[in-house]
């Protein structure tokens, strides 16, 4: 909502500036955006009416004028628009006169003719776009006088940002009441007194859907003169609203919006066939609308029509083929109460927002249509005459809005607010809103609400407007007071953080990615996973929710490498979106990617990229928050995304908790990159809770270590070696590892060897040499048993 | 005895003259070896008689000490004079940088989100969590956003299909901890959340905090009295705030939050819009229709709720120029913090 500071002040004029007034309503809740001056800075500019008109003598286009206006007599202008002519009235910068932007008017000589002064276009004075030569003012403006004073330019234009409750402010007149509230001033709008009708011609209207238009007022206009041209004033107005002047109907319509707040409309009545149908439009009907528009309209959708077909759809915009034109004579003028409910989300559904519309959505005053016709029907008769007919109300009674009655009670103002506020404070306060007193008890009070005011409903309402007028910063502030509970939390919980710290010591930058990403990305590294679609994407590369986070660490490695990062270490926490059967999985994941170098560039490091061993380090230290090592196992994997030979699954007691791998060679190259990425991602979820530490006496007694060389298959996975080993070693066993790996030279080129040491302690005695060989000979047993492995 | 103080001398000399540790341990061997000279005179005491004899011995002995104690003192300074040169030659330069790994650091939402979690556990609030893809009664619904309010065209809303969006607000987590538990709560719940709006100043995805406390008794001057020390214990600063009224549909009273600009203290920047005020967050009183979808009776129990955004918090604390920087992910801005 957008006005002139000089239109409110018709209805309310508290001593304050516009930017004090501005400061004011925002504190009340009506945001202001903007307080702008609605002309540019100038002074010494008249009234100008040009009497003389002849061409230079020297210049094809440029004329020479004789211009009456200023005190000292007829001046000699020099003037290049082609719109100079003698008998009009324009802006005329006197010498001495000061332009936008410190332009100063000097007497000049132009051509060797002398020139006293300047006269201007619209945009030259910052008043309007119009820079097709001089303007033209209306031919009764007042010659000599100052421009500033003839069209009230000191004046500024304020802007509110009103939130969708308050649409009682969409109108000058609820501005102007709510600012009288705010400063105990008088509002006082233009008296409207109803026009007596002078035809008895009406138009028979029928509401067919009460719900959606329970209140419709008409009326007929004869014989106006649409030649008119719309008043200065108005069309100041109006464009100091932002609405541009159209004809003299559509802007006294344009004008009752902005004034009352009474969204209208005036058919052409020559084009109109029977009368008024307010009706649910049926489905596939057709009309074209003023912005020319062929629509088809919905069941649902509810429509001004006449006997024939639909005219408008209501409250959102009129048709064209009923619109007033160059050539209309009479007209019918709509004033009709439309119910938020049936206008909201329709104009969206048809790509629509207009004034109208969003002042039906959020609700008009149900009782201010006679006013705003008769408002109409004033400033018409003023501008381009005619003969009114009466006012006709059609209202279907049971349906219009139920009226609202509410209770305040005295101990909810205190609960709720914090502040103790006198009884005569709060009557005075709400009934100053325009709500009536209706009774008042030991308890409280029960007010009317009035038909302006949409959103107060319940006492919360009531709280709302007296904290606001009493004015938010004047409520305490207080420190809040509770049980001191103390808030359990399980041990056993891994807190997020502590995953992302081990992240980050290990040299890890974290990384937050759109959880949307492009369709073909979503398809490359989960094909077999058709993913959530959004229906209305921002744009096709974040179009669909992410399967896996390891989509948006690729793309972002993509884009530091092309800005010469070339060591990236990259981690995500986030969810994830896996459609499953007919759920949809949002699962809590974490995922990592590293690149480049083994260690940061430095004078000690060698150039080692990384490999598959460098993230299953990373993804061990992860794991080693569950405190559960023994229940972790990789398992040799397939995964789309994934090189087939160097990707795992990782498992908590067989349950699949993550993935980790080398990124596919066919997409290492589709995102252009020179070495092999690797990543892991596990679930936050299914890796649960960790197991809590457990103590085991140590021994005294000493630990013995043997050291085995074991020949096997190169296809045995020596973590399976390795578990047989554990299981085959016995209850003595306390430490194991693997020392060596080693293929090639000396071996059979299809078996490896793999060294492993195996530490033996007792808790309580010291182990003999035949304990320990037994479960050495029990080792190697199995091992060959198992995998034909045998000892090197 | 003349033989005793010349060969004395001459020892004396000769450590003197040892460059090494083998060339001293030479003269041990010469002058106090088993066949030294000194120990020579030792083996001649014999002839004398049983008077000259002790203070014969004691002479030589003296003289021995004397060679011994040089010898000592010779050794001690060359194995001092060794290590210092050992030492001196394994100098390294201490100004190089040390090996392995370097320090990854948290994005700059994320320390945020970790910072404002803090402030509000401190005052004992309880973190929770929720779904991003949510049904339309949790993020609209159940907060008095019925289909077709106005209120809903200020949310730019992402559709999945007509009854599940990517929720608007973390606001929707609210609902579900208010089905779950009971009053009294305090919970904030942080998160990513979506708007379909794209440019310099609005990103699709950006994260909030939501917050709620439910109890018998707590008013707007509660909320007032929580948001203010919140904002000044986040800013570490007396920051100016102020509330002004607002609308939400779930809350009533609803107020948006300012502070007083951080980067122009109030005298009216670009930063602010020459307002000298920055719109920080939106708070207000639960709203009683919001209470009766979570069967919470609002007869006994009051409340509020705030939502801030996570991403405006964090540009003012750091001084972040531009939201896209966030989600752009790039190493040298990422490694800044």
């Amino acid at each position: 909502m957008k006005f002139s500071n000089a239109w409110l002040r018709e209805w309310v004029n508290p001593s304050l500036t516009a930017q004090e007034l501005a400061d004011q309503i925002t504190m009340a809740g009506l945001e202001v955006d903007a307080v702008e001056a609605v002309a540019g800075e100038f002074s010494g500019v008249v009234v100008g009416e040009i009497v003389g008109c002849e061409q230079h003598p020297d210049a094809d286009k440029l004329r020479v004028c004789k211009v009456k206006g200023h005190p000292d007599g007829e001046m000699q202008v020099v003037c290049g628009a082609p719109n100079a002519r003698v008998g009009i009235k324009i802006p005329f910068a006197t010498v001495g006169a000061k332009l936008p932007g410190d332009f100063k008017i000097k007497k000049a000589k132009l051509r060797g003719v002398e020139s006293f002064g300047m006269l201007c276009a619209q945009t030259e004075l910052e008043l309007g776009d119009d820079n097709d030569g001089i303007w033209e003012l209306p031919a009764d403006a007042p010659t000599g006088s100052d421009l500033r004073e003839y069209l009230q330019l000191d004046d500024s234009t304020i802007e509110v940002d009103l939130t969708p409750n308050r649409s009682d402010c969409l109108g000058v007149a609820g501005i102007a009441r709510e600012v009288g509230v705010l400063n105990r001033c008088a509002v006082e709008g233009p008296a409207v007194e109803p026009a007596a009708a002078k035809i008895e011609d009406s138009l028979p209207v029928s509401l067919m859907a009460e719900e959606a238009c329970p209140r419709y007022v008409g009326r007929v206009i004869r014989n106006i003169d649409i030649t008119a041209t719309t008043p200065l004033w108005m069309a100041e107005r109006l464009r100091r609203s932002g609405v541009r002047s159209i004809d003299p109907v559509v802007d006294v319509t344009n004008y009752v919006l902005l004034e009352l707040g009474q969204p209208m409309h005036a058919f052409d009545l020559d084009k109109l066939n029977g009368g008024i149908k307010v009706r649910m439009a049926e489905q596939g009907e057709k009309l074209t609308l003023l912005d020319e528009q062929e629509v088809e309209l919905q069941a649902g959708t509810l429509v001004i029509a006449d006997h024939k077909a639909p005219l408008a759809i209501a409250g959102i915009m009129g048709g064209l083929d009923s619109s007033v034109t160059d050539g209309t004579r009479n007209i019918f003028l709509e004033s009709a109460f439309f119910s938020p409910l049936a206008i909201a989300g329709k104009a969206r559904s048809y790509g629509l927002h207009t004034d109208s519309s969003h002042r039906f959505e959020r609700g008009v005053d149900y009782r201010l249509q006679e006013k705003a016709i008769e408002r109409a029907t004033q400033l018409l008769l003023e501008i381009v005459g005619g003969e009114p007919g009466p006012v006709h109300l059609r209202e279907a009674a049971e349906a219009m809005p139920a009226e609202r009655r509410i209770t305040l009670r005295r101990a909810r103002v205190k609960n709720g607010l914090g502040i103790d506020m006198a009884d005569d404070e709060i009557v005075e306060i709400i009934t100053r809103l325009g709500l009536e007193k209706l009774s008042e008890s030991e308890e409280g009070w029960t007010f009317l609400v009035p038909s302006f005011r949409f959103d107060i409903s319940i006492e919360s309402d009531l709280l709302e407007e007296l904290a606001r007028v009493y004015g938010y910063n004047r409520i305490p502030s207080i420190s809040l007071t509770a049980a001191l509970d103390i808030i359990p939390r399980e041990e056993a919980d891994v807190a997020q953080s502590s995953l992302e710290e081990t992240l980050l010591a290990r040299g890890y930058q974290e990384a937050i990615t759109f959880s949307f990403i492009d369709r073909e990305a979503s398809a490359k590294f989960d094909p077999e996973v058709e993913p959530v679609a959004l229906q209305n994407p921002i744009s096709s590369d974040l179009a669909v929710m992410r399967t896996t986070l390891m989509a948006g660490l690729v793309k972002t490695l993509q884009y530091n490498l092309n800005r010469q990062q070339d060591r990236v270490r990259l981690f995500e926490t986030g969810l994830r979106f896996v459609p499953t059967g007919e759920e949809l999985k949002q699962e809590r994941m974490i995922a990592g990617l590293i690149y480049g170098t083994r260690q940061p560039e430095g004078w000690t490091g060698s150039k080692d990229v990384v490999d598959f061993y460098d993230i299953k380090a990373d993804v061990e230290a992860l794991l080693a928050r569950y405190d559960a090592e023994a229940e972790f196992t990789f398992v040799p994997a397939k995964h789309p995304a994934l090189h087939p030979g160097q990707c795992a699954q990782v498992l908590r007691n067989g349950e699949v908790v993550g993935v980790i791998g080398a990124l596919h060679p066919t997409l290492q190259k589709a995102y252009d990159l020179p070495k092999a990425a690797y990543l892991f991602e596990l679930s936050q979820d299914a890796l649960g809770q960790s197991l809590l530490p457990a103590f085991t006496p140590l021994s005294k007694f000493p630990e013995v270590r043997r050291d085995l060389a074991i020949l096997a298959d190169v296809e045995t996975p020596v973590g399976d070696l390795l578990k047989v080993a554990v299981e085959a070693a016995g209850e003595y066993l306390t430490d194991f590892n693997i020392f060596d790996v080693y293929q090639g030279k000396g071996i059979d080129f299809n078996r490896k060897s793999v060294a492993m040491g195996l530490t033996f302690q007792h808790p309580s005695r010291t182990l003999n040499d035949e304990e320990i060989n037994a479960a050495v000979d029990a080792v190697v047993r199995e091992l060959e048993q198992k995998y034909n492995a045998s000892l090197r | 005895m003349q033989d005793l103080h010349s060969l004395t001398e001459q020892a004396l000399e000769l450590v003197g003259q040892a460059n090494d540790l083998a060339a001293l341990d030479q003269v041990r061997v010469d002058y106090l070896g088993k066949k030294g000279h000194l120990t020579a005179l030792l083996k001649g005491l014999g002839k004398l008689s049983a008077e000259e004899r002790p203070a014969a011995g004691a002479k030589i002995n003296e003289a021995k000490q004397q060679v011994e104690s040089a010898i000592k003192v010779r050794r001690d300074a060359m194995e001092k004079a060794a290590i210092e040169e050992k030492l001196a030659s394994e100098t390294i330069d201490v100004t190089l940088p040390g090996r392995g790994e370097e320090q990854g650091s948290a994005h700059p939402i994320t320390r945020t989100l970790r910072r404002i979690e803090e402030i509000f556990q401190r005052l004992g609030f309880s973190v929770e969590q929720g779904p991003e893809v949510e049904g339309d009664y949790y993020n609209f619904e159940a907060l008095n956003i019925p289909a077709h309010h106005p209120a809903r065209a200020m949310h730019d809303t992402f559709y999945i299909d007509p009854s599940t969006v990517l929720r608007t607000h973390t606001s929707s987590v609210q609902i579900r901890t208010m089905e779950e538990k009971n009053p009294p709560l305090r919970i904030i719940c942080p998160g990513r959340v979506y708007r379909c709006d794209s440019d310099v100043t609005h990103s699709p995805m950006f994260h909030q905090v939501e917050g709620l406390v439910i109890d018998e008794g707590v008013s707007f001057a509660h909320l007032k009295g929580c948001i203010d020390q919140f904002l000044k214990a986040f800013f570490e600063a007396d920051v100016p705030v102020r509330f002004r009224p607002s609308y939400f549909p779930f809350t009533e009273p609803s107020a948006e939050a300012d502070i007083q600009c951080t980067n122009c203290g109030g005298k009216g920047c670009r930063v602010c819009s020459g307002t000298g005020w920055l719109e920080i967050l939106g708070c207000g009183m639960v709203h009683p229709n919001v209470f009766a979808s979570c069967d919470i009776d609002s007869e006994k129990y009051s409340g509020f709720a705030f939502g801030l955004g996570v991403e405006r918090m964090a540009m003012l604390r750091y001084g972040v120029n531009d939201l896209r920087l966030f989600f752009d992910n790039d190493l040298r801005f990422l490694k800044q913090f």
